[in-house]
């Protein structure tokens, strides 16, 4: 096992993977930026080393001090937890070149299934429904067109190095199709350095599933089964549920193994999530791979049992899963919801500043897996999220009760979080019955 | 008249090398340039010898110091001494080799290209140049002590 594990991450999946190093007797290492110089998480490290100022650019990005500040610390291993550098297979290989393990999977396979087109291919081969779609790039706006027809309309053009909804573009028409397949090449290009564009069906009312899925160096791969996480707006998630309400149990589970399997065929060891959109009939049709730990991880965890942080960590270390299929049990109900320090009222303004005051909420069924205190100064320069909050219960209906009860108690202030606008989500007919769509949020918020 | 390029070049010479006063002659000209301290901008006074005829003396002109190349404003407040800070995560080292002197120490003038240490960084020797003028009046870290970005390193007072 690790002695020491640097942790190249910040806020709460920062002390997300502090707790998980505690408890393996592994002495965590931070990095951070002169913007986090008072985050709440650092005084829970056995060390932490300052790698630059805020911009993330300038710091958490920086593989360079990154690796230093490895050396300096003399730790055995680096988390990347999620954003930044997860999913950088260069920063794998520069990890392996040094000789420190990197939590997550070997360059190779995190290639492999962080390629959009390459991982639809190989998703494929073990028989996991992906879209209708091109297998390759397209270049050629006649193939796209040519392609369409057969498919069918409404289709959509996405990004082969994309994520986050970007290099995306709809089209119900040729004529949109061409435009939109020159619009997305050039925000793909621009946003991530590659234009390379696919084209695929696209659903109308579609919900977002994921399986988690686990794998080590010993040829194992086990599923710990799926979230829902229909609750987006602009494709970002908000609320995320386990296991999913109201789907076709054995679809799901043909599904699950697939995605088992596919960890299998490309070798991967580590955490990683298959994301689908799963039509009107509970036909599950792949998405990405994400080769990552999520941010929505704790509901899984919730009605599981099993420590994905944890799991990861041992398994970098060569230890075998600590589970196998057979072991893992779905228990109760969990739904999460994440606390951005956003106005709803306002377009959604990030708020940067002082929290003055903060009293969490507590009881049976309650986890909060938060960096924010009374006192901590969310700095400017990055995402934010500055909480998750997740109840768990024996049954769906439970747990909202559970998570209603926890936001009231929730405050937060003076800034604008996102609390609100869960309540309001929560008591929608859409949610409680979880009769729902992708966009079932900006419908809401748009006034329908 | 000396033109104007050339006593920017003398000031900024003056600046990188520490020098308090500059007097330069030759058959026609006579130029002299004084920096009481680094606050104040140099003063300089030029004149033509008797020799040229016609040319009167001309008035100490100030002229406004490259701030960059002069001692730049102390780090702390409380302190008049400006704090080198580490560009990089790694390890220091004072000397270039083990058995070599250390590159500066207390007392010892310092301008903007003068390596004053060594970080080592994934078997990487990095040379870092003070990039201010003054004397060390400290040397924070020691030899083989790793440093984190802008952690202070060494501290130089300005004349």
């Amino acid at each position: 096992m690790f002695g020491r594990v640097l942790i190249a991450n910040r806020g709460e999946i920062a002390l997300r993977i502090i707790r998980a190093c505690r408890e393996l007797g592994i002495e965590p290492v931070c990095v951070y930026s002169e913007a986090d110089r008072d985050g709440p998480w650092l005084r829970h490290a056995e060390q932490a080393v300052c790698i630059g100022p805020g911009p993330a650019p300038e710091s958490y990005l920086r593989i360079d001090r990154i690796i230093s500040a490895a050396e300096v610390a003399n730790v055995d291993a680096i988390h990347p937890g999620y954003g930044f550098l997860a999913e950088n297979a260069h920063f794998a290989e520069v990890c392996r070149d040094c000789e420190i393990e990197f939590i997550g999977p070997s360059p190779e396979a995190m290639a492999r299934l962080g390629d959009k087109i390459a991982g639809r291919r190989l998703a494929k081969s073990v028989g996991l429904p992906t879209f209708p779609g091109s297998e390759e790039a397209i270049d050629d706006p006649e193939e796209a067109v040519s392609l369409a027809s057969e498919i069918g309309y409404p289709v959509i053009v996405k990004a082969a190095a994309g994520g986050g909804g970007r290099g995306m573009r709809i089209a119900r028409n040729e004529e949109a199709l061409r435009a939109g397949l020159e619009s997305a090449r050039q925000e793909a290009a621009a946003a991530f350095g590659n234009g390379a564009v696919y084209v695929e069906k696209f659903l109308e009312r579609a919900r977002h599933l994921e399986i988690q899925v686990l794998g080590d160096k010993h040829g194992n791969a086990v599923h710990l089964y799926e979230r829902d996480c229909t609750s987006q707006r602009r494709h970002q998630k908000l609320i995320e549920e386990a296991p999913a309400p109201g789907i076709d149990p054995e679809k799901r589970d043909r599904v699950a193994h697939a995605a088992a399997d596919l960890l299998r065929a490309a070798n991967y060891s580590g955490a990683a999530t298959v994301e689908f959109l799963m039509d009107a009939n509970h036909d599950f049709h792949m998405l990405e791979v994400n080769t990552r730990v999520q941010v929505e991880h704790p509901v899984t965890e919730l009605v599981t049992g099993v420590d994905i942080v944890k799991e990861m960590i041992r398994v970098s270390a060569g230890e075998p899963l600590s589970i196998t299929q057979a072991d893992v049990r779905l228990s109760g109900h969990a739904i999460e919801c994440r606390i951005n320090a956003e106005d709803p009222d306002r377009n959604f303004m990030p708020q940067a500043g002082l929290i003055e005051h903060l009293s969490a909420p507590g009881g049976p069924g309650i986890r909060i897996d938060s960096h924010a205190r009374a006192g901590y100064r969310i700095p400017p320069n990055y995402d934010s999220m500055i909480g998750k909050l997740i109840a768990h219960g024996p049954d769906r209906t439970a747990a909202i009760a559970r998570l209603r009860q926890a936001l009231r108690e929730f405050e937060i202030g003076p800034i604008r979080t996102t609390i609100p606008l869960h309540l309001r989500l929560l008591e929608t007919a859409a949610f409680v019955n979880a009769d729902f769509d992708i966009h079932y949020v900006e419908r809401y918020l748009a006034g329908e | 008249m000396i033109d104007i390029r050339k006593l920017k070049e003398l000031v900024r010479l003056m600046v990188n090398n520490d020098l308090m006063e500059l007097d330069l002659r030759d058959e026609t000209e006579q130029v002299t340039i004084r920096r009481p301290s680094v606050n104040v901008p140099p003063q300089v006074t030029t004149a033509a010898p008797v020799a040229m005829a016609g040319s009167a003396p001309v008035a100490a002109v100030p002229i406004a110091s490259a701030p960059a190349a002069a001692a730049p404003p102390p780090a702390e407040a409380a302190d008049d001494r400006h704090a080198i800070e580490s560009p990089m995560v790694g390890t220091f080292y004072a000397a270039p080799s083990p058995e070599k002197p250390p590159f500066v120490k207390v007392g010892d003038s310092v301008g903007p290209d003068t390596v004053v240490c060594l970080i080592e960084a994934m078997k990487v020797f990095n040379e870092i140049k003070a990039e201010c003028s003054g004397v060390v009046d400290e040397v924070l870290v020691s030899s083989g002590t790793p440093v984190e970005f802008g952690q202070p390193l060494l501290r130089i007072k300005a004349r």
